[in-house]
């Protein structure tokens, strides 16, 4: 479903995506782990359009995604790590404007848009305006819209940063549900490793930009000879902080270039 | 074709929510034109070229265009600092569809800001010739509020933060502005200034509104349709062209 081959993306001298290759089977839940700034986002990125490799191929549903970007924009569903909703606009019209943008007929989108914000519980919110709801409400607001639609694949960029166990339960169950039973491919990341096992089948750790290491749980956990997925995933990338301001991580790294190439 | 129109009504809805914002950014043309209308008027008159509010109003008009269509087009530079950008460029729908929706709702606002303005004109004293050719001066207004807004998404594309819009504003759409013929007529004028004028696709812009609200024109009313024209679609090319290749 996903086919990675040595991606490389380089901002100026800086290297954050460092020849990575790695491909997820549909219907696989595939969670990509790493500490801050090892180069999750930036290959999310460049897997769902938004930014160009540097070298390297990615193939969605076995479509190359330099040549059709279109079509492959109509395979997959994202919800972001950093806020992507219109904060001018209510709720309901942020589900609206989505379920417009990605073709969803009026009456079903009426039917889950009602049913999601009340599995979030922001249905009694949902005339509200965006820039009113609290850091909670606006994540949760992203997630219900990231289920509007039923994609081939959802991408899941660390989804439960800021969430209560409550919305967080609701969250993985509801991956699961469309997992199971309409066959999505789910491509996530989390720094939460009891996510990750409970709901994924296979993991790849990334560091520095490389895959430093790829399996199931248990193949993670024999390889580093640990007894749980955090002690494996403190074997592969070490117990020293990224602190991303003494170490910038690529996003910061990529907003500084851009501000001074102009 | 349900893509264009959502980003349309999206760009449409959140002008109207800004109340105070509207009334606010009727300020700066009602001083144009009543601090300059009636602080030039007698030069104005005394140099044998009639009343200056008769010929200023479709100025401030063309001014007030410009401005809130290049605006609402840098509008861009906000929705990639909150974010709301990222969604629409995920989404299955050709970037060209986003950026003509985005386009055409800032070209709506700019002419609703427009038509507010000429209604503070008439406020003012000023009166159109003739009605009879107000709803081709309507679609003037939108031709040229076409073409600004496509500048403003052109720009809009390639900035990254608000330092660069600093630069745009001062060094792209003032010297638009002055040099338009807004606020005085584009006849003997100095060799230079004259080029400059000529260069402009504002002067074509506001001498059609002048052509058909007040029936004076420097350049005939059929070229500025056509440059104002050709002007709207390499200005629409180019920012389909910029916005598609978006990096976030």
């Amino acid at each position: 479903m996903i086919q990675v081959n040595d991606l490389v993306k380089s901002f100026s001298d800086f290297r954050a995506v460092d020849q990575i290759s790695f491909s997820v089977q549909p219907g696989e839940i595939f969670a990509f782990l790493g500490p801050n700034g090892a180069g999750k986002t930036t290959t999310i990125k460049m897997l769902t359009t938004l930014l160009k490799p540097t070298s390297g191929t990615l193939a969605i549903d076995g479509l190359d995604i330099a040549r059709h970007p279109n079509e492959v924009r109509k395979r997959f569903g994202i919800v972001f790590q950093d806020p992507s909703l219109d904060n001018e606009l209510t709720a309901l019209e942020n589900m609206e404007i989505h379920g417009v943008l990605y073709g969803v007929p009026a009456r079903v989108r009426t039917e889950r848009t009602e049913k999601l914000l009340k599995l979030f519980e922001l249905w009694d919110r949902r005339d509200s305006f965006v820039k009113t709801f609290s850091g909670g409400m606006k994540r949760r607001l992203e997630i219900a819209r990231g289920f509007l639609h039923t994609p081939k694949i959802l991408f899941l960029d660390e989804p439960t940063l800021g969430l209560d166990p409550q919305s967080r339960n609701q969250l993985w169950s509801h991956v699961k549900h469309v997992n199971e039973t309409e066959g999505v491919t789910v491509f996530l990341t989390t720094h939460y490793m009891d996510e990750a096992e409970k709901v994924a089948q296979r993991i790849a750790i990334i560091d520095h930009g490389k895959i430093v290491a790829q399996g199931t749980t248990a193949e993670l956990k024999e390889q580093t000879k640990t007894d749980s997925l955090e002690g494996a995933f403190l074997a592969l990338t070490g117990t020293t902080i990224r602190d991303e301001s003494a170490n910038p991580g690529a996003d910061q790294m990529r907003q500084f270039s851009q501000m001074w190439r102009r | 074709m349900s893509a264009i129109y959502a980003m349309w009504l999206r760009e449409v809805k959140r002008y109207l929510r800004s109340r105070v914002q509207i009334v606010a950014s009727l300020a700066q043309p009602t001083m144009y034109l009543l601090i300059l209308g009636f602080g030039l008027g007698p030069v104005f008159q005394e140099a044998g070229k009639g009343s200056y509010i008769q010929f200023v109003a479709p100025g401030v008009v063309g001014m007030s265009i410009l401005f809130s269509s290049i605006f609402s087009g840098v509008g861009l530079l906000f929705d990639r600092q909150f974010g709301f950008l990222k969604e629409t460029l995920v989404a299955p729908v050709p970037r060209t569809n986003i950026m003509i929706g985005r386009t055409l709702g800032s070209a709506t606002i700019a002419c609703i800001q427009g038509t507010l303005v000429l209604t503070v004109c008439m406020l003012a004293g000023f009166r159109p010739v003739s009605w009879g050719q107000f709803p081709i001066a309507l679609l003037f207004m939108l031709l040229i509020a076409t073409v600004f807004a496509a500048l403003g998404t052109a720009i809009g594309s390639v900035l990254k933060d608000m330092q660069g819009f600093q630069i745009i504003m001062n060094f792209l759409v003032m010297p638009i502005f002055f040099l338009s013929g807004a606020l005085f007529p584009l006849t003997n004028l100095p060799a230079p200034l004259s080029v400059l004028t000529h260069m402009d696709p504002l002067s074509y812009g506001i001498d059609a509104l002048r052509s058909q609200l007040i029936s004076v024109t420097h350049f005939g009313a059929a070229l500025d349709a056509a440059v104002l024209g050709a002007c709207a679609v390499a200005f629409l090319a180019l920012g389909t062209r910029l916005f598609s290749k978006i990096e976030i």
